[in-house]
């Protein structure tokens, strides 16, 4: 093999018939051919060298600039390690109560999603004919591509002075109005489409017969639902929570369209890269919300979930 | 399993209720956009279409739509050349630490968007500002094709392994080199792949905020950094409403496209 390519590579080994047969471009690709490590590197290279180098490079700096501190005078970065950030996330009551209520929002955001998907997803699985099956779909999919701010912005206008929602509870001021309670709700707004998805297609999977049995067994239609089709789709109600509870864990722009004053991790963290200029110490927030998700996602793992995302 | 006629009623109401949760919302603000009341007062009194005229004439929004125009086509071509190396890698190799990629590849999507954005930032503050690059349009195409590429990796992985290499084999069996396989056969295979694929990256670049607060540096305005900078101004808030309208109606293009093109990939999922 090896022997072949150094004699087409050699100035003398390239005959005037091989010349004909192909020209260089030909020749290269033989020998591109011939040396599938070379095409795996080439395949690799640029890809490897924007994820590894620029992405994973960045998360490592953010995760050694946590470490770091700001001097209070001159507003510059001290490059010396030190535990001072995470020492005042844990003394300071106020950073704990935000970090409280971010997991509480998160929690309240994925209870809310699967309660509305749940009954969704089994009419659109399992009543619905497959006509109009595929026109639920589409409709599910939809404002998955209207843009995200839009979303949050429809619920501004909804739950505005005098909006539609204050309309509908009989006049102004008889709504919700902006705050916690309107930021979980449209939290869970516009995560729903990414539980409603993967608990349908996880009841798609469930085979009609395994409910025949339950039937024939003599199990009614509430014991059926319990005792055969809960267990079979909680590996998709994990993979749908994993979205809603990332998402809303990171979330600092619907907290401040429709949150009114309601503070969240993802508005403290870009507080102190705005107006603070304290980036160690956004880094060393930013944290919570990465070792949350790494210590959910490592307690799911078993449950199969991670193959339904 | 037999469900009871009311059972069935109850999730078809279920069901329409949750449709309604979703397109209520939406349905409000096109409506609204010819609202005559510029508070918004609700039910609309009177209507009007000089909203829409002065969204029109806005150059603010015209210059940031432009912005990430341009912003959603670089990240687009960037996540379809690196999303389609990736994919034949992984599709057609064995080697060391292939199932870490994919892994690695969802990661910018999976971590929450502040995560992303801010280490960006501080590489941006420790690596990148001493070498005398300034923030702006090119460092935003770098943060959004980090998460695009995840995108077309998916679909064009599906399609490939679902294609296996027989096509391929075959060509090389009738005497074409590489190149000529790829150009002739693999590429017209995939061509539909790539669309899905390119869709979505585009979508998910021309709607990202966070990451793109974060890259773009003063002077560059997308749009969703736009609408963001302007909701908060009663003066402008009518515009705001026919921009949101505008994008509302504009999100059923790629909905309907990737149906026609392909029913296979995941043209819907955003993963």
């Amino acid at each position: 093999m090896s022997a072949v390519s150094t004699m087409d590579r050699s100035p003398g080994g390239a005959s005037p018939e091989s010349a004909t047969a192909g020209g260089p471009v030909r020749r290269f690709a033989s020998w591109l051919h011939r040396h599938g490590w070379v095409r795996l590197g080439v395949l690799l290279s640029a890809p490897m060298a924007w994820l590894v180098v620029a992405y994973l490079g960045s998360l490592a700096v953010l995760l050694v600039s946590s470490f770091w501190t700001v001097n209070s005078f001159t507003g510059d970065l001290v490059r010396e390690p030190t535990l001072e950030n995470f020492r005042t996330i844990f003394a300071e009551p106020v950073y704990r109560n935000v970090a409280i209520r971010s997991v509480g929002v998160a929690v309240a955001v994925t209870v809310i999603d699967i309660l509305i998907a749940l009954p969704m997803a089994f009419f659109m699985a399992k009543v619905a004919s497959p006509r109009v099956r595929a026109w639920l779909v589409i409709a599910i999919l939809t404002p998955l591509w209207a843009s995200y701010l839009v979303k949050a912005y429809s619920w501004r206008v909804m739950l505005g002075n005098g909006g539609p929602v204050d309309w509908l509870l009989g006049g102004p001021g008889r709504g919700p109005g902006y705050g916690l309670p309107a930021t979980i709700l449209v939290l869970a707004y516009l995560w729903l489409p990414f539980m409603i998805l993967p608990i349908y297609a996880g009841l798609d999977r469930l085979p009609n017969s395994m409910l025949e049995a339950s039937a024939d067994l003599g199990g009614r239609a509430g014991r059926t639902f319990r005792s055969v089709v809960l267990p079979m789709i909680v590996p998709a109600v994990i993979a749908g929570s994993i979205f809603t509870f990332s998402l809303s864990l990171g979330d600092y722009i619907a907290v401040q369209i429709v949150g009114g004053k309601t503070q969240l991790i993802g508005n403290l963290v870009y507080a102190n890269i705005g107006t603070a200029n304290n980036l160690p110490f956004a880094a060393a927030l930013a944290t919570i919300p990465v070792l949350i998700m790494v210590g959910y996602l490592a307690a799911v793992r078993r449950s199969g979930a991670l193959d339904q995302l | 399993m037999t469900l009871s006629p009311t059972t069935r009623w109850l999730l078809r109401g279920a069901m329409a209720l949750g449709l309604a949760f979703i397109y209520v919302p939406l349905v409000i603000v096109l409506l609204n956009s010819f609202n005559a009341d510029r508070t918004f007062a609700w039910p609309p009194s009177n209507w009007t279409t000089q909203w829409w005229a002065r969204a029109w004439e806005s150059q603010g929004a015209r210059d940031a739509l432009w912005t990430s125009v341009k912003a959603g086509l670089g990240a687009t071509a960037i996540a379809l050349v690196l999303g389609t190396m990736v994919s034949f890698a992984v599709a057609r190799f064995r080697f060391f630490g292939r199932d870490s990629i994919s892994l690695l590849i969802v990661l910018p999507i999976a971590l929450p968007g502040i995560v992303t954005g801010i280490a960006l930032d501080s590489a941006y503050q420790t690596a990148i500002r001493p070498m005398g690059v300034e923030k702006g349009l090119f460092w935003v195409i770098v943060g959004h094709a980090t998460f695009c590429v995840v995108v077309v990796y998916n679909n064009v992985l599906a399609r490939l392994r679902r294609l296996g290499g027989n096509f391929e084999e075959a060509s090389a069996d009738l005497g074409a080199d590489t190149f000529q396989t790829f150009r002739f056969v693999t590429f017209p295979l995939i061509r539909s792949a790539l669309f899905a694929g390119g869709l979505l990256a585009f979508a998910l670049s021309f709607d990202e905020i966070i990451v793109t607060t974060f890259t773009a540096g003063p002077g560059v305005q997308t749009l969703p950094i736009w609408i963001f900078n302007n909701l908060f101004r009663p003066n402008q808030a009518p515009v705001i409403n026919v921009v949101a309208a505008v994008l509302i109606v504009v999100s059923i293009v790629p909905i309907y496209l990737a149906q026609r093109i392909s029913s296979d990939s995941a043209a819907g999922s955003r993963l």
